[in-house]
Order: C-alpha cells, then sequence, then structure tokens
C-alpha cells in the first residue's frame, strides 16, 4: 500500500458529510442543544437530494431539495425540545428511527425500489477542477477534482468560524449554551436563536446527505448514512464544538474511511476495513475522555 | 448627607425610584403587602430582613423580573412599567444576582459587552473598542480586573467585580446587589464596599440586598426593613443601632451573639492525620489536614466556600479518595472504608446540599428518613422494608424534630427550606452516631428554625458525642464551637480554643492572612 494523493484525495471526499453534520452539531452544542438527530437528519437529505435530482433532471435541485427537507426535518427537533420543553437526546434518537424508516417507506413508494435506487439517468453533481491548483505537484490532484459542495464545506468552516468568533451573533450565541438564563437577562431571544441554529443545522446536514448520496456515489440506499451522523457526534466532542477543531476530527475519520478502503484492495475482509472509522472513533473518544479526566479530576470524583 | 433623610423632609431630592404599595402574591404567600421604597440618587439604601420576608421579590420587582400584583413605580419621575430585565436595563437598572450571571467560557470583556456590543459593519464586534471600554471602566473604579481572562479562571470575588462592570457598561444609574458578600472574605467585602461608596458619590443609586446586621451598619445611609412581605420601617442608618435593626426585623429583641455553654471534651473520636485530598491539577483540594474531634465537643471549621473544606468533609465521610493520611474513628482507622462502612462504625452525615445529597426532593418524607435506616431495624420479613416500621420511623423523627408537614406521604421537596432541614438533620441524630458531621446546617433556612438546629446540636454534643461543624456563617462558627479550624487555600491554617477565637482572627486567617 503507498501512501499517496489519491488517498488523501479519497479522504477529502469520505470527510465531507461527515463535516458538514458536525458543523451543524457544533452549533447546536453552542446554542446549549445537544443534538444527536445529525445520522437521521442526514439520511433525509440523501433521499430528498436523489428524489430532487430524479425528478427535475438538475442535480442542483437535489441539493435544493435536500436543505429544505433536512430542515424541515430538523423542525421536530426545535418544536420538541425548544418549544414543548422535551429532552433532546430522547427527541433525537426517535428521528434516528423515523428517518430509517421513512426513507425505506419512501423509497419503495416513490421509486418502487426496495434497499436501494440507482438509475445512469440520475444525475449527480459534477467535479470541479481548479484550474491553477491543479497544477500544483503532490497537492493539485489532493485538492481539485471533487463535488462543489466539497469546497462547500470547507468555505462553510470558515463562515462559521467567523459568525462564532468575530461576531456579535456568535458571541451572543457561544453565551447562550453556556448560561441560557443570563443571556436571556441580558435580551437575547434565546427561543428564536435556538430554533435558528437547529433548522439551519438541519440544512447543513443535509448538504452532508447531499454530498453524500450525489456526490460521494450516485444513488440512494436504505440507511446509506452508515453510522457518519454519530462520527459527527463524536467529531464535535474531540472538536470541542470550535468549527476548525471540528474539520480536523473529521478529517480524522475521513483518513480512516480512505485508508479502510484501501486496505480492502489489499486484501482485508471487507468487515474488518469498513470498521476502520468506528474503531478511530472508539479510540478517540477513549484518547479525548482520558484528557478531560485528567483536566477536572473534580468531577465523577465519588467512586463508590 | 443630604440626601438621606426619610422621604417627609422637603430637602430630598426627588427620589430617582419610588416603589409604591408593590404587592406580590405566590400561591399561599404573599410576598409583598404593600410595600413603598425610594431610592434617591448617591445613596447606599439597605433592603433588609429574614430570609421569606420578601426582599428578593421587591428586588425582582425592581429589575423587572416579576410583575407585581398591584403597586407603581416611578423611575427618574417618570410612571415606569418593566416587562423583563432587558427593559429594566435599558431603563437603566441593573442587577447583580447572587447566583451570578456569568458565562465562564468567555472573557471578561466578552462577558462585560454581551448584549450591549460595540460593533463594526456587518455585525462584527469590535474586540478593541470593548476591551478599551472595559480597561477604561476598570481604571476608572479601580477593579483590578485583566479584559482577557477567562471568567472560569476568576476566583468568586472577582467575577463578582465582572457582574458590576456589566452593569456600569451598560450605564445602569441603579444597582441591585443581591447578597453580595455572601461569597466574599472580610477583605473582598471591604473592597466592594469601597467600589460601592465610589458609585454613590458618582450619583448612582445602590440597592444592598442583605440580612447582614453588621454591613448595613457599614456602608448604607439609609435602610429599609421588610417582615413578612410588609415595610415595617425606614431608617437613617447613623440614627440606628444593630439592635433596632434586629428588632425590626424578627419583631422581637434577639440575643444577636448567642454563644452555648462549653462543652467537656472526651475521648477522641474523630482523628485526621497529615490528609491530602488530590484536586484540580496538581495542587491538592486538602493539603496535609490534621485535626482531632473528642467525644462531648463541638470543632468548627470555617472559610470562605472554595478553600478545601468541602473536599476535606467527602473525604471523611468517604464520598472522596484521600491521595494520602490516615482518618481514624473512635481508634480505628476508616481512610478507604466504604461509606456503608464507616456509618456502621458510628459516623452521621447532614451534607451541605439537601437537594443534591441529603435528600431525594420528590420521594416522600417517610422514604427520606427512612435512608440509612434501610439495612437495620425498617426490614421485616424476608429482608422486605415494612411500611407501618417506616411510618412509625418517620413520625417519632418528625414529633422529635417539631418537623411541619401535612403527612408522611409529602414529597419532602414541598416543605419548606426550614423543615427539610430539620428532618434530614433529625434523620441524622436518630443514627445517635459518635461523630456527626454537619455541614452549612443553617444555610437557606429562616432564623427560627436556625436557633432550633443550633440547640439540637448543642444537645447532640452534651449527650456526649462528637461534631464536626462546618459552616461559612462567622456567628454560626462562634456561637457554637468549642474549637475553631480555618480552611485557606487546602491548609488548616489555624487552630484556635473558643475563647481566643475573635472574629477579627477567623476573619483574618479565612482571608489567608493568619499570623
Amino acid at each position: 500500500m503507498t501512501i499517496d494523493p489519491a488517498l488523501f484525495s479519497a479522504a477529502l471526499r469520505a470527510l465531507t458529510p461527515i463535516l458538514f453534520a458536525a458543523l451543524a452539531g457544533a452549533l447546536c452544542q453552542r446554542a446549549g442543544i445537544f443534538n444527536i438527530s445529525l445520522e437521521g437528519t442526514m439520511l433525509v437529505g440523501c433521499f430528498a437530494g436523489v428524489a430532487g435530482s430524479w425528478f427535475t433532471g438538475n442535480p442542483w435541485l437535489g441539493v435544493a431539495l435536500a436543505v429544505a427537507a433536512s430542515a424541515a426535518f430538523s423542525l421536530v427537533l426545535a418544536v420538541g425540545s425548544v418549544s414543548l420543553g422535551g429532552d433532546a437526546i430522547v427527541i433525537s434518537v426517535a428521528m434516528n428511527l423515523l428517518a430509517v424508516g421513512l426513507t425505506a417507506f419512501l423509497l419503495r413508494t416513490v421509486f418502487g425500489a426496495q434497499g436501494s435506487f440507482s438509475d445512469p439517468e440520475l444525475r449527480g453533481l459534477d467535479r470541479v477542477r481548479l484550474p491553477l491548483v491543479e497544477e500544483i505537484p503532490l497537492l493539485g490532484p489532493v485538492l481539485s477534482g471533487h463535488s462543489p459542495l466539497v469546497y462547500v464545506s470547507w468555505l462553510a468552516v470558515a463562515v462559521t468560524a467567523v459568525l462564532l468568533y468575530r461576531c456579535r451573533w456568535g458571541l451572543r450565541l457561544r453565551g447562550l449554551g453556556e448560561n441560557p438564563a443570563a443571556a436571556a437577562s441580558l435580551g437575547v431571544r434565546v427561543t428564536r436563536q435556538r430554533y435558528l441554529v437547529v433548522v439551519a443545522g438541519g440544512g447543513l446536514c443535509g448538504l452532508g446527505g447531499a454530498q453524500l448520496a450525489l456526490g460521494n456515489v450516485t444513488l440512494f440506499a436504505e440507511n446509506m448514512t452508515a453510522g457518519r451522523g454519530w462520527i459527527a457526534v463524536v467529531a464535535v466532542m474531540l472538536g470541542a464544538a470550535a468549527p476548525v477543531g471540528v474539520f480536523l476530527a473529521a478529517l480524522l475519520f475521513g483518513l480512516a474511511e480512505a485508508l479502510g478502503f484501501r486496505l480492502q484492495g489489499l486484501g482485508l475482509p471487507q468487515q474488518a476495513t469498513d470498521a476502520a472509522p468506528y474503531v478511530v472513533t472508539l479510540i478517540a473518544l477513549f484518547v479525548s475522555s482520558r484528557r478531560l479526566r485528567r483536566r477536572d479530576p473534580v468531577e465523577g470524583a465519588v467512586d463508590r | 448627607m443630604t440626601n438621606t433623610d426619610n422621604g417627609t423632609n422637603h430637602t430630598t431630592p426627588r427620589p430617582v425610584v419610588r416603589l409604591r404599595g408593590i404587592t406580590v402574591r405566590y400561591p399561599g404567600v404573599l410576598a409583598n403587602d404593600g410595600v413603598d421604597l425610594d431610592l434617591a440618587a448617591g445613596e447606599i439604601h439597605a433592603l433588609m430582613g429574614e430570609n421569606g420576608a420578601g426582599k428578593s421579590t421587591l428586588a425582582s420587582v425592581l429589575y423587572g423580573a416579576r410583575r407585581p400584583d398591584t403597586g407603581t413605580l416611578d423611575l427618574f419621575g417618570a410612571p415606569t412599567r418593566l416587562a423583563s430585565p432587558a427593559d429594566a436595563i435599558a431603563a437603566g437598572i441593573g442587577m447583580v444576582h447572587q447566583h451570578f450571571m456569568l458565562f465562564p467560557g468567555l472573557t471578561v470583556a466578552e462577558n462585560v459587552v454581551y448584549g450591549a456590543e460595540p460593533l463594526h459593519r456587518f455585525g462584527v464586534v469590535d474586540r478593541a473598542a470593548a476591551r478599551r471600554a472595559v480597561a477604561d471602566l476598570v481604571r476608572r473604579y479601580g477593579l483590578d480586573l485583566d479584559p482577557d481572562a477567562l471568567v472560569r479562571d476568576l476566583p468568586v470575588g472577582v467575577r463578582q467585580r465582572v457582574e458590576i462592570l456589566k452593569l456600569l457598561h451598560r450605564g445602569a444609574r441603579v444597582l441591585i446587589l443581591d447578597e453580595p458578600t455572601a461569597v466574599l472574605t472580610p477583605g473582598e467585602a471591604d473592597r466592594l464596599f469601597t467600589v460601592l461608596r465610589g458609585l454613590a458619590a458618582e450619583g448612582r443609586a445602590v440597592l444592598l440586598v442583605t440580612h447582614k446586621l453588621g454591613e448595613v451598619l457599614a456602608v448604607s445611609h439609609r435602610v429599609t426593613v421588610l417582615r413578612d412581605g410588609r415595610r415595617t420601617t425606614v431608617l437613617r442608618t447613623e440614627e440606628t443601632t444593630a439592635g433596632d435593626l434586629a428588632a425590626a426585623m424578627t419583631g422581637r429583641d434577639l440575643d444577636l451573639d448567642v454563644v452555648h455553654p462549653p462543652g467537656t471534651p472526651g475521648e477522641p473520636v474523630l482523628e485526621v492525620r497529615e490528609l491530602t485530598v488530590a484536586g484540580r491539577g496538581t495542587k491538592p483540594a486538602v493539603d496535609a489536614a490534621t485535626f482531632t474531634v473528642r467525644a462531648g465537643e463541638i470543632v468548627g471549621i470555617a472559610g470562605v466556600a472554595g478553600n478545601g473544606q468541602a473536599e476535606l468533609v467527602a473525604a471523611v465521610v468517604g464520598l472522596r479518595r484521600a491521595r494520602s493520611g490516615v482518618v481514624r474513628l473512635r481508634g480505628e482507622e476508616i481512610t478507604h472504608a466504604p461509606v456503608a462502612d464507616r456509618r456502621r462504625r458510628g459516623l452521621a452525615y447532614l451534607p451541605e446540599d439537601r437537594g443534591e445529597v441529603g435528600a431525594a426532593g420528590q420521594a416522600s418524607l417517610a422514604d427520606n428518613l427512612a435512608a440509612g435506616f434501610h439495612r437495620g431495624p425498617l426490614l421485616g420479613r424476608f429482608g422486605f422494608l415494612s411500611p407501618t416500621a417506616l411510618t412509625r420511623h418517620a413520625r417519632r423523627i418528625i414529633d422529635r424534630f417539631r418537623v411541619r408537614t401535612p403527612d408522611t406521604r409529602t414529597p419532602i421537596a414541598a416543605l419548606s427550606g426550614g423543615n427539610q432541614q430539620k428532618a434530614v438533620l433529625g434523620r441524622e441524630l436518630a443514627h445517635q452516631a459518635p461523630l456527626l458531621v454537619a455541614e452549612q446546617p443553617t444555610r437557606g433556612v429562616d432564623i427560627g428554625a436556625v436557633q432550633a438546629i443550633h440547640a439540637e446540636l448543642v444537645a447532640y454534643r452534651d449527650a456526649g458525642h462528637a461534631v464536626l461543624l462546618v459552616s461559612a456563617e462567622l456567628s454560626e462558627i462562634r456561637g457554637l464551637s468549642d474549637r475553631v479550624l480555618v480552611c485557606y487555600d487546602g491548609r488548616v491554617v489555624a487552630e484556635w480554643d473558643r475563647d481566643e477565637a475573635t472574629e477579627h482572627r477567623i476573619g483574618l486567617a479565612m482571608a489567608g492572612e493568619a499570623g
């Protein structure tokens, strides 16, 4: 096995859906909502993306439908946890289960297909070649030739970082998650802000789903997110809900996934290589929880 | 001062705040009953009363968190309605809460400007301007704060200054401080008073909500006293005494410094030797603490919260692991013994936080009182708990300690703070354990319950038991203790017999200036 540009290129492709979902998770975290519905919301985006592209013949309308559908789906969490005061974790779990069943049901009724749907007529997103970047040795092949959404995700990292750390909106959001009562006492409209963040996060998950179903591949398969939304939840923790931290964490998982594919080529059984991202997740959780514990031994010190 | 009159004198400037006939009803309680309050520019006005007298309710009306059922507010001479704290801030009224309203993960500057940020274009925060504004305020009021420090890294006394800065940044002309010295050392409190005097001298009005007589006399110009939701009196501070104020608060002449007769110490019950408990980072939370508690004596541990007392107690009762050192109970080592084992050998524990540790709020009084007895006397046949035994046991404690409750099935959280505390104390005393560890036994309970609880602790001692008392209230420590220890920065920095333990000496030791 060789370490070559193609491996990193594959890693960048693999990380994009995780990155979109993790950005959504990070924003929700900042607003004080522990959002673990990323998996289901992204799956809804996958289906809506494929459906939109199939019926209009335009993959970009598929992307738009994915964003709209996922944002609408995330309203369940917003209404349930913000307005009705339900437990965000319980609602998210229900949403994840619902998304699997709902998309499988729609797959059958809309496409008459079972398990998966793909068709040569289904149009995915075209790859973009970056004119000058392409020429750079080694780096060029890594950075160029991805679906446009890959570049959108990088832009989203930058925009999120600027919003969070430079803008009034972000300052208020960071405070809101830490102490909602204090934020409210200083005039922040907590409910509105949380709705906005949850629904915007839904839209980001929709972009992640579109990239997965129209960028990485061009098909829809039942439960095709395959845990990427959960890995995004871990990336949020690992990256401390900071945009750049989340990007680096997602990169780690993207590399693991790309490496897994590569190892398959070497004759390792698929079941073993598919597990690579999850093994990395476990290790990452272990390392980060150890680090947290060292920093703060007071919490959880009761040992019997 | 010309503006410290009681409102009848014609030379009094028009008050900046005029509350008239404020009435607030909570279900079953009349929290404020037709209360009037005037604040003049340039005055520090103390709002006094016991727990439950209606101070906090009145303050929350003034900063917009609570709409009064009836009553009016004139602000700077104009009738005003406040619908929210944000309204109040906009109108120039700000409040420093007892539990700070800060964002621990943000910097001092970010906390100060939050909600009133200086901006560049497109909603981008002008961070240089924010830092400059904070630095200016810091310099002007001598507050000594680093605008770039994270609030989570600051000690409590410094966080309070951040709260004050927040109000000043918003141009508050009326500042309300709710029990501001509860978390401060005597030295920090003096610094706070200096700041408050400076603010008043500038023409701002300061409302100091407190139940501490000493600070009212030290810093205020006028005092409004509440009792049972009604205003009993408004006084000029210079014309009053501690005794007058106490009488106005309680309606009776109260012996302010009840000192119980000393005990007669016997055999050592609890021996702690070089006990060290791990803390955050490399610095231990408790550093080589050594002391002894004997039968028939109360040993009081004083200290500002966060100086290791909580961790020390946790290690003694078995809720935290000791890193090194020895804890002995009646001569037997229990340093690493499980909690159940310690209790069996004769340890009872009244925890600081009855909501979190001492009681299960939604469980019935009977169940709460059974906790700790569930392994022994309350078991019926086949090892099941016996409901009749549970009820009988609960009744005994309720009668003995005069817990006011509808019945034994009431959830304990439905009782008043004082009654909850009497119930938990009664449960722990009922063990008749040779050692009682009592942590903040009277926090948040009214003065009647305080006296009852103190009398119980002394009686328990006189019955030949050892009591380890941890309290942030100096008067409690001095009134009850046969010996006084002071914790500072994780170490026991002083140990005195009761006669040597003057308020002044304890205060200095608590601030880390022990000689």
